[in-house]
């Protein structure tokens, strides 16, 4: 990948998978633990999980040994092929999202030139296997929860899908790697010292982006599909052990994955002013760490802060007022881009 | 000759990055059974016929739990897949909004105003009022 260093496709393809497998379940271990955690707990002026490691910074680690030890139930009238299946088609939309993420000049899994349009196509398979779970289950909560799901991440696939038009106007293209480039390359006004990171120029497209992630991810104000004190765990409710683990993996590995495209869209992924070439291959996986953290921040601030909406001011929301939002957004970019 | 050899090559370069997203497919259900697998021995098996019973709040669950459901679910759907494939319309255009110019602008604006009448006609024949 890097240098002198030449491998053959499939070695190539290895490293890439062990890396990968590896930084879902420890992207899904950070974001637990410092957000839904400790941050939660000391927003709520408590300590939260004290006792395993230090400062209960291995508490997901022992829930993750616990779950292993769980038995593993399948509900008599469950249709037992589509209720297996399902955490696996969840899981692969969390997989598939983390191949065209970019994390330096030359580091990415698969640099796609439509690389924006897989991650949102990828990202709505999850709706398949969250309806196929809760249909599976043959519970009444259960596919309540998916039915809910279903019709919330629908509702909020088009503001997500219209606010991201405004970012490929500006870039020019869908590749995500060229559009950390123009925003590596862009101006304000003439001068191109920081670049030009798409917040300032797309901050409503930003705001919807969030907004839309947030109800992808069925974060606290958008959980009705999950609404534990009428669902029990909606779509969730029958799986046992490791297959309920899958979902929280997919959950939270997908949280991840939402706001590495995020800050690859608008702030500017691996880019940081100064560095370029050969240091920013080796400095950006850490720069779109940090971004990452902060996008995620966002995400589960707003989480840990509103109550949840009712499920008809949900998409009356998404409906009424988002998706004419975003609208007007796409307008006001494509006069701007032209006019200029 | 040499254009369809280069065509070639690109058709395996192109073909070839899609094999990397077929192989993260099969990774991520790699990875689902050898955790499963990991799983199946570390894990007990006891089975009694009360653990397979539906979990309904503790009540013994009525009926079948294939049950019908509201009709709302089906008009949102076939409102996103028509917003979806009009939102299919915009994608190209955004990327060759600097080769069109002016007169791309002009249709898109055209374009967009009679979406917008779609979803205001929606609106008010309560098509977005979740009954």
């Amino acid at each position: 990948m890097i240098g002198a260093l030449h491998l053959a496709f499939w070695q190539t393809t290895a490293i890439k998978v062990a890396v990968v497998l590896g930084i879902i379940p420890a992207g899904a271990l950070i974001l637990g633990y410092v957000f839904l955690l400790k941050m939660m707990s000391h927003m709520q002026s408590r300590l939260g999980p004290m006792e395993a490691g230090p400062h209960g910074s291995l508490q997901l680690i022992a829930d993750g040994v616990k779950f292993l030890q769980k038995e593993d139930i399948f509900p008599e009238r469950a249709d037992r092929v589509v209720f297996a299946l399902a955490p696996i088609i969840v899981l692969m939309s969390t997989f598939l999202l983390y191949v065209v993420i970019p994390v330096g000049p030359r580091l990415s899994v698969q640099n796609l030139d439509i690389g924006l349009i897989f991650a949102l196509a990828v990202s709505s398979l999850s709706v398949i296997g969250i309806l196929m779970a809760g249909w599976a289950s043959a519970n009444k909560y259960s596919l309540i929860g998916a039915l809910r799901a279903a019709g919330q991440l629908i509702a909020y696939e088009l503001p997500l899908i219209l606010a991201v038009v405004g970012v490929a106007v500006q870039a020019g293209s869908f590749n995500l790697q060229t559009i950390v480039q123009a925003q590596a390359h862009g101006k304000i006004f003439g001068v191109g010292a920081i670049g030009n990171p798409y917040i300032l120029t797309q901050a409503v497209g930003f705001i919807i982006f969030i907004i839309a992630a947030q109800a992808e991810l069925t974060q606290t104000p958008f959980d009705m599909p999950v609404a534990e004190s009428e669902l029990v765990a909606g779509f969730m409710t029958e799986y046992t052990g490791f297959r309920f683990l899958f979902f929280f993996m997919g959950e939270f590995g997908t949280a991840f994955a939402f706001s590495a495209i995020g800050a690859t869209l608008f702030l500017g992924g691996w880019f940081v002013p100064g560095i370029h070439g050969g240091l920013a291959d080796i400095v950006g996986p850490a720069v779109v760490f940090a971004k990452v953290m902060l996008v995620a921040f966002l995400i589960f601030w707003m989480r840990f802060s509103f109550p949840r909406l009712r499920e008809d001011q949900l998409q009356a929301f998404a409906w009424k007022f988002l998706i004419p939002l975003s609208l007007v957004n796409i307008v006001a970019t494509g006069v701007l881009k032209v006019a200029f | 000759m040499k254009a369809v050899t280069r065509l070639r090559a690109a058709m395996s370069g192109f073909l070839r990055s899609y094999l990397t997203v077929l192989i993260f497919m099969g990774a991520a259900v790699l990875m689902v059974g050898a955790m499963l697998g990991a799983g199946s021995l570390l894990r007990p098996k006891r089975p009694q016929p009360q653990k397979y019973i539906n979990y309904e709040s503790g009540v013994d669950p009525v009926g079948s739990g294939f049950s019908q459901s509201h009709v709302r679910y089906y008009v949102f759907a076939l409102l996103f897949v028509m917003f979806d494939v009009e939102a299919v319309f915009i994608f190209p255009w955004a990327v060759r909004l600097e080769a069109l110019g002016a007169f791309g602008l002009y249709e898109m604006l055209i374009f967009i105003f009679i979406l917008i009448l779609g979803l205001l006609y929606a609106w008010r024949k309560g098509v977005l009022r979740w009954v």
